[in-house]
């Protein structure tokens, strides 16, 4: 697994550039992340990535679209707010989770 | 701020001006979940999406039967049965509610669910001029957020550059 540098400290990442280690990473990180891909995280950002940490630790699957809208009650339109085009990788990225593997 | 080296590329300039152009045609119940579940994966990848309902597919957004697709194993040989139990009374309802029941399971939401998701993520509906006639519908027995009923070239000209998928 590669390692990278991200708000000067050291991150494991899969190829593309994902996380792979939920456990280094904290809520700081996460603005450093956001940042990376033009997103300035509000308090409707950090409800939706704590709803996504918590889910993942219990799942250990990133919810998709559909799961953080009917689970964790952020709409879908909302999301794409939020996230712009495509809020289900970014969304996992700035969670430092994997990308999603459902397809719904 | 250190930016990070390896970094996933999201690409949103390359998504720029793609677009999906997404004939249903099929109002089974197991026809209708690939254009959706295509759809609102291309929507979640930032691809500019049209879906057109036409024949069958009218179904799909006509009021009175959208919530009611059926799944039939009559004729379908890929569900493994005898095809001479296929036709038998009960089949049919059987294999439907079973369906819906793998569905749910997964969270693949019922076709209604699925195009409020899909008009939520930005994605457009268009209804066939020639079979909203054939049918005797106007757009008050359409699902609410069909945008409006188009003719063939109308749906052809809107779609210009698409990818095109027919399902």
């Amino acid at each position: 697994m590669p390692v990278t540098t991200i708000d000067g400290r050291e991150v494991h990442v899969d190829a593309e550039g994902f996380m792979t280690d939920p456990a280094e990473w904290d809520e700081s990180l996460a603005a450093a992340l956001a940042a990376a891909i033009g997103i300035e995280l509000t308090d409707r950002h950090w409800e939706l990535l704590r709803f996504l940490r918590a889910d993942f630790a219990e799942q250990g699957e990133t919810a998709t679209t559909r799961r953080v809208q009917t689970v964790g009650g952020v709409p879908t339109k909302e999301q794409f707010a939020l996230f712009p085009k495509k809020p289900a990788k970014k969304m996992a990225y700035v969670a430092g989770l994997p990308k999603p593997k459902g397809c719904v | 701020m250190t930016v990070p080296e390896i970094r996933p590329s999201f690409d949103d300039d390359a998504t720029e001006g793609r677009k999906l152009a997404i004939i249903c045609s099929k109002g089974n119940l197991d026809m209708a979940y690939p254009g959706l579940i295509l759809g609102n994966a291309a929507l979640g990848e930032g691809v500019e999406t049209h879906l057109f309902f036409t024949f069958w597919g009218f179904d799909m957004i006509t009021r009175s039967r959208m919530d009611d697709l059926k799944f039939t194993p009559v004729g379908n040989t890929a569900t493994h049965m005898p095809m001479g139990l296929t036709p038998l009374p009960g089949m049919t309802t059987m294999a439907t509610r079973q369906m819906r029941r793998s569905l749910a399971e997964l969270d693949i939401p019922p076709v209604r669910d699925f195009l409020e998701q899909i008009v939520a993520a930005g994605g457009h509906l268009w209804a066939c001029r020639l079979s909203a006639d054939m049918n005797k519908l106007t757009e008050a027995d359409l699902y609410e957020e069909v945008e409006g009923i188009i003719s063939a070239s109308d749906f052809i000209e809107l779609t210009e550059g698409a990818q095109l998928l027919f399902i």
